[in-house]
């Protein structure tokens, strides 16, 4: 069977979702291995997650220069994995550095390269949304190894136990892939909620919340839910919430299976990054707000009657 | 010092956007272009390092011939001069397309920096950077909130998703800004005068020596097999808080089991 490549996205030794994710995907190809990239030791607390879901073989490349140096290094070593192994496809994660890497390797190997992808067929027909989810758009790569990155909860995950043999890659990294170094990565206490992209339910407030300290309220119904936080760029710019937390068009894209909505007006630009979510549910107190014509649930009412009222209702059901 | 800022006409993205009719590519003819609103912050950022250091700063855009209105309200906030690529030819290409053009047209000019921003309204695939970087043999840094000029090179502070990082690039480099960056300056009256006189290069493939046929449509290494809008979301429920509308939020969430 032919072997498709998994590019693996994994944070502070676990495996992200969507890595699970793009094995359940890859098996329509063929079949997957995981190449795990990245400084000495990388490689070990992530095999046995791999294995569950499918990789038959995990390509370990571990080298400090892969974890020092910006992207370049990355890519140059992929490009060599994937020469040597003319795999079915390669699969990235559709964060920033998956898409970054897929895109030098699509100049390295003249391949073609598909991003935002959710789905894909048997035949290598794959559907991406564009426009902020607004078009669905189906292509496929003509030239050279299909180069393909995912974006998170596209979808379930399925265990397939496979071996997860590991297989070393030798790492030499040239001078020129080394041209951007980190000085220093600062790394904020980690919040005890999942992360924003990969959330399967995102909670975000908005200008309505009114002040960083009212977000308390909407960090209480997210906690209730075990879903992640979120905030509008009015809220961010105002200062309620922290930037990386923003959802929309100049911040994250999340496809939860429920986005509630606090307090947001629904500008298109904070459509763009939630609009893919599969239930949305709204509170505002404004009846003609634009948020109300994307919702399947929607309270017109104040968020801090209505807020309260759901929450302890949900810890009464508990 | 030069800087190049690389711009982009857009449809404004507070209207509604569509495919041309082929579905191939994003519909730039009929309603309200706009210049890329990230693209504002990278000519800020252009603009603080040109009052700091007396750098030169010249736009780059590649796009139809109504570009122009964008290039020369870009230029009102301050840049010296701009290029424009414009050839049907262009009309279709991916990512790659694109930057192989830019990267012909960069060749052209004399830069030590080039700045972007750090994702486009419309068909934005965000990987221009790296691929400029491949093409050129420059360094690339995506996402900046904060740029400083050393010698010989840059120091680039962004956001992570842990936290930030402080990267450090040597030699030429391209870099993406975030909207954290900056504050965009308006046009001065001045500025917009200014701007009229300001020199504005038309180039086309052939100026640049591009092999038309590597570019566009057909220089296109993947196909489009179909493009539909998504399908209207169902009409929703919608209820008024009548005292109990967190109540019925709640009903809702069990109903879909969410609770
Ligand atoms: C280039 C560009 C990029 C942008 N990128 C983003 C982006 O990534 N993400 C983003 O979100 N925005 C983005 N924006 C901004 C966007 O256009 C809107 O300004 C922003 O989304 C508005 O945030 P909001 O809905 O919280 O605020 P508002 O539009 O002010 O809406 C607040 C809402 O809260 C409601 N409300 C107030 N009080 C209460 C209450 N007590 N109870 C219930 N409801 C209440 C009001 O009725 C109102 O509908 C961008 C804009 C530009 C130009």
């Amino acid at each position: 069977m032919a072997e498709v490549l998994v590019v693996v996205d994994a944070s502070g030794g676990t495996v992200r979702k969507v890595t699970l994710e793009m094995l359940t995907m890859a098996r329509a190809l063929g079949e997957p291995s995981a190449v795990v990239l990245g400084a000495p030791g990388t490689a070990a607390p992530l095999t046995a997650a791999l294995g569950e879901y499918g990789a038959a073989k995990v390509y370990v490349a571990e080298h400090d220069d892969l974890d020092g140096f910006l992207v370049a290094p990355k890519a140059e070593v992929l490009a060599a994995l994937v020469a040597e192994k003319s795999p079915a496809a390669v699969l990235l994660s559709s964060g920033q550095e998956g898409k970054e890497i897929a895109g030098r390797l699509a100049v390295k190997l003249g391949n073609g390269l598909l991003t935002d992808v959710s789905a894909l067929d048997a035949d290598g027909t794959a559907t991406q949304s564009v426009f902020a989810g607004s078009w669905v758009v189906k292509s496929k790569v003509t030239t050279g190894v299909p180069l393909v990155t995912v974006r998170p909860n596209s979808l379930t995950p399925e265990a397939a136990p496979a071996a997860a043999e590991q297989v070393g890659v030798e790492v030499a990294v040239s001078d020129k892939a080394k041209k951007v170094a980190v000085v220093e990565r600062v790394t904020a206490q980690k919040s005890a909620r999942p992360e924003l992209t990969e959330a399967s339910v995102v909670v975000s407030g908005g200008r309505g919340v009114g002040s960083a300290e009212n977000f308390a309220l909407v960090e209480e119904l997210a906690d209730l839910l075990g879903g992640a936080v979120g905030a509008s760029r009015a809220a961010t710019d105002g200062g309620f919430y922290p930037h990386k937390y923003q959802v929309g068009q100049t911040g994250s894209t999340v496809s939860p299976q429920l986005y509630i909505a606090l307090g947001i007006s629904g500008a298109i630009q904070h459509r763009a990054g939630m609009q893919t979510a599969k239930r949305i549910v709204a509170v505002n107190k404004d009846d003609e707000a634009p948020i109300f014509d994307l919702a399947d649930f929607g309270v017109v009412g104040d968020l801090f009657k209505v807020v309260p009222q759901a929450v302890e209702g949900i810890k009464n059901r508990r | 010092m030069n800087i190049v800022v690389l711009v982009k006409q857009v449809p404004d993205s507070g209207a509604e956007r569509s495919l041309a009719g082929d579905g191939w590519s994003v519909d730039r003819s009929g309603g309200t272009n706009v210049i890329n609103e990230m693209d504002e912050y990278a000519i800020e950022e252009a603009l603080r390092l040109k009052d700091e250091t007396g750098a030169q700063v010249t736009l780059l855009t590649v796009g139809p011939d109504h570009a122009v209105d964008s290039i020369r309200k870009a230029l009102s906030m301050g840049p010296d001069a701009a290029v424009h690529v414009s050839d049907e030819a262009v009309a279709g290409s991916d990512a790659l397309g694109t930057a192989k053009v830019i990267a012909a047209a960069l060749g052209t000019l004399e830069y030590d920096l080039i700045l972007s921003g750090a994702e486009s309204t419309d068909g934005g695939v965000q990987v221009l950077p790296h691929l400029l970087a491949e093409l050129l043999d420059i360094a690339a840094l995506t996402g900046a909130r904060k740029v400083t000029v050393e010698d010989g090179g840059l120091l680039v502070e962004r956001q992570t998703e842990d936290g930030y990082e402080v990267l450090r690039a040597s030699g030429k480099a391209i870099v993406s800004v975030w909207d954290t960056i900056n504050t965009p300056r308006y046009p001065s009256l001045k500025g917009i005068m200014a701007a009229k006189r300001k020199p504005v290069t038309t180039l086309t493939l052939a100026d640049l020596g591009v092999d038309a046929a590597t570019v566009g449509r057909s220089g296109a290494a993947t196909t489009v097999l179909s493009a539909e809008p998504r399908p209207a979301r169902g009409a929703g429920v919608k209820v008024a808080d009548n005292g109990d509308g967190g109540d019925q939020l709640v009903a809702y969430l069990t109903a879909e089991k969410f609770v």
